[in-house]
């Protein structure tokens, strides 16, 4: 069991030096990697689940040749992306091994101890979050420490899925996170990406099947500028906002989000052909927020 | 017997002679120098502990040149910095876009390269490109209004030439042409246009000083613009004062009136290196694809040029003055002015173009030395008249209102 630490300073450990992380991800991984936590079952029937995030410094690349030092959630950024069910237990096991304090927010209901505000994380220091996820839904964490821009831009969020208790119709499940990089400082971003780096799956298109259902968890965390946005071509899709709902919002083919916002999407292809996704704020297009689906005929293994 | 040579100290010290020892002593210092410098960059930085500014930055790319053609914007660029840095990514107007870079995209401390950047701009819209390096950091520069940058070849030469030769000798020859009426002007009325003259002079040369700051302003900081400018206007003084010293000397000496024609080919040097310089300009206003503050530059120049035509042929208004010598007046003022667009528009140098400002402004600032001397020398009346003042005043008045104009 992990005890939560108090939340004064205990003196901080010198800075440890950058470390890479075990298998450097990459968006593509990020797009369909779900982290479903060790996962026990408890007394009372209870679903438990414990993650493990560690807090680093690492440099990353976020646009072809550009190197931006950032702060990351387990060595990637966006960080892992958390998956439960409504219901479950979950135990976030926290250690802070960067340079500054941090802590983890999460989105949803939860214990004030579990909000990540107060409990601020020195540099060495680890704490426990505990609380039951609910309501279902597509959530976000992120650090909460101020400078808030700073913390949240350097790269310390992630999604957090919290599954209906009835799952969702299968589909082919992709996580966006929509970022931008501010890399020389002076307040705007240079670079927009989607899971990290700038134009990466418009050089690498997502295969996907002419009628095969497709789910996007779609969250932004673009700090600096006010909205941001997604536009699909070729096909509209089903617009769950905020997940919260099993109906669905609209149908449509753009949804804006401002910072913390999200939404859930589904689609399926009805023509193959690569059909590009991208912010319909044309300057974040061009600036890397940019990708595209690669649509096989149906029955073509990818 | 000692000769009257022996007995001077400086002989003393020439009898001393130069012994091998003495390599060592010059040597010395600067070795030693030299010494300490390596060891503080090879380890000597434990000494103070680590810079609390963090290398990356200071580093630096500057724009040299920014050149339009069809369908491309080539970007010479140059790394003004303390360390090695690397162009990661282009963006023109704020999107990303190909680009190549030659020879590296890694540009070694004051090293060179070339950015062409296909790109479909259009004439008249502003174009600002940014270079992202591989730690992030983004230098842009901008033009406002874009248009095709002249080719060197025949005929751009030609036309950088009629160029000079509208905005710098025709203006000058207009100027000259004040000549039969000064002749007419009384004798009193000599010394207000002569002091008519300094104020165009002083004016002159104060803003050449000023454009000189301003460029030195915008270059990168390594090349140190304003010593570039403390020594181009002490050349320019010294220069023009040791020519001078020779022509109005030995013109003193000779033809009566002959000092006039010194003193007015020496007005006409100063205010040829000073259209060298607003040549350089004109040339470099294309060069970095400022077409637009090229053709504002060329009626300005134009009309402060004619002005200064006036202000050579102002000394000899009383004298006789053969044709031929009219002639030389002219193009030594006026002619400089192709050599520097030639200069500017090919191969513009922001370091050459202050130095030939700062050249100017001193030449001119020791011609209106030189002007004033005559003067007194001349008068009958005392220098501070009121006439001279008035002519000064004028003289002022007429660059400054001329100046105005040309905003519009």
């Amino acid at each position: 069991m992990v005890h939560p630490n108090p939340t004064h300073y205990m003196g901080s450990r010198p800075a440890p030096t950058d470390r890479q992380a075990p298998d450097a991800l990459d968006p593509m991984q990020i797009l369909t990697a779900f982290d479903h936590g060790k996962v026990t079952r408890l007394s009372n029937g209870q679903i438990q689940r414990e993650y493990t995030l560690t807090a680093f410094d690492r440099e990353i690349e976020v646009a072809k040749g550009v190197k931006f030092p950032a702060w990351t959630f387990n060595g990637s950024v966006p960080g892992p992306t958390i998956r439960c069910t409504e219901g479950d237990r979950l135990l976030i096991h926290f250690r802070n091994e960067g340079a500054h304090p941090h802590t983890i927010h999460l989105h949803g209901i939860h214990p004030a101890d579990a909000d990540g505000v107060f409990e601020v994380v020195p540099p060495g220091g680890t704490y426990g979050y505990q609380l039951t996820a609910e309501p279902f839904g597509l959530f976000l964490y992120h650090c909460h420490v101020m400078p808030l821009k700073k913390h949240i831009h350097k790269g310390l969020y992630g999604a957090f899925i919290v599954d209906p208790k009835t799952p969702r119709p299968p589909a082919k499940e992709l996580v966006m996170v929509m970022n931008g990089f501010d890399t020389d400082l002076d307040g705007e971003n240079e670079f927009y990406t989607v899971n990290g780096i700038a134009n990466y799956f418009a050089e690498h298109p997502i295969p996907l099947q002419v009628g095969e259902p497709v789910r996007i968890y779609l969250v932004n965390t673009t700090e600096f500028d006010l909205i941001n946005s997604f536009h699909l071509h070729g096909n509209v899709f089903k617009l769950f906002r905020t997940g919260t709902s099993l109906t669905s919002y609209e149908i449509t083919d753009t949804v804006m989000l401002c910072q913390g916002e999200r939404c859930i999407l589904e689609f399926s292809f009805k023509y193959p052909g690569r059909f590009m996704f991208h912010a319909h704020q044309s300057e974040f297009a061009e600036l890397g927020w940019m990708g595209m689906f690669d649509v096989r005929p149906r029955a073509q293994r990818a | 017997m000692r000769t009257p040579d022996e007995t001077l100290p400086v002989a003393e010290v020439a009898r001393a002679g130069w012994r091998p020892g003495t390599w060592l002593l010059i040597i010395l210092p600067v070795a030693l120098l030299a010494a300490m410098v390596v060891l503080f960059l090879t380890g000597g930085e434990g000494l103070i502990g680590k810079p609390p500014i963090p290398p990356d930055a200071l580093l630096k790319i500057e724009f040299e040149r920014l050149v339009f053609r069809p369908g491309e914007v080539v970007a010479t660029v140059r790394n003004t910095g303390p360390d090695e840095v690397t162009i990661a990514q282009v963006a023109v107007n704020e999107a990303l876009w190909q680009f190549a870079v030659s020879p590296s995209p890694s540009l070694a401390r004051m090293q060179r390269a070339t950015v062409t950047i296909p790109y479909p701009w259009e004439t008249g819209d502003p174009v600002e490109v940014k270079l992202i390096t591989s730690n992030g950091l983004a230098f842009t520069h901008k033009v406002d209004i874009a248009a095709e940058t002249p080719r060197p070849s025949l005929r751009t030469l030609g036309i950088f030439a009629l160029l000079g030769i509208y905005v710098g000798v025709i203006p000058v020859y207009l100027g000259l042409l004040w000549f039969p009426f000064l002749k007419r002007v009384r004798e009193e009325w000599f010394h207000f246009f002569l002091s008519l003259t300094a104020g165009l002079l002083i004016f002159l040369g104060v803003d050449a000083l000023k454009e000189a700051l301003e460029a030195a302003g915008k270059i990168p900081h390594a090349f140190k613009g304003v010593g570039i400018i403390l020594i181009g206007i002490s050349v320019g003084l010294l220069g023009l004062m040791a020519v001078g010293e020779r022509t109005m000397g030995r013109a003193r000496a000779g033809v009566p009136g002959g000092e006039r024609l010194a003193l007015a080919y020496l007005i006409a040097a100063g205010i040829g290196l000073h259209n060298l310089g607003e040549g350089l300009a004109i040339g470099a206003a294309y060069a970095l694809g400022n077409v637009a503050l090229g053709t504002f530059l060329i009626i300005g120049f134009t009309i402060h040029n004619t002005t200064e035509g006036f202000g050579v042929v102002a000394p000899v208004a009383k004298d006789r003055v053969r044709l031929w010598h009219l002639v030389a007046l002219g193009l030594l003022a006026g002619a400089p002015t192709i050599l520097g667009t030639w200069i500017g528009g090919f191969t513009y140098s922001a370091v050459w173009s202050i130095l030939f400002l700062a050249l100017g402004a001193g030449a001119i600032f020791q011609v209106v030395y030189e002007l004033l001397k005559l003067m007194t020398r001349d008068a009958r009346e005392r220098a501070g008249s009121l006439a001279n003042f008035a002519g000064l005043i004028l003289g002022l008045g007429i660059m400054y209102l001329t100046g105005l104009l040309v905003q519009l």
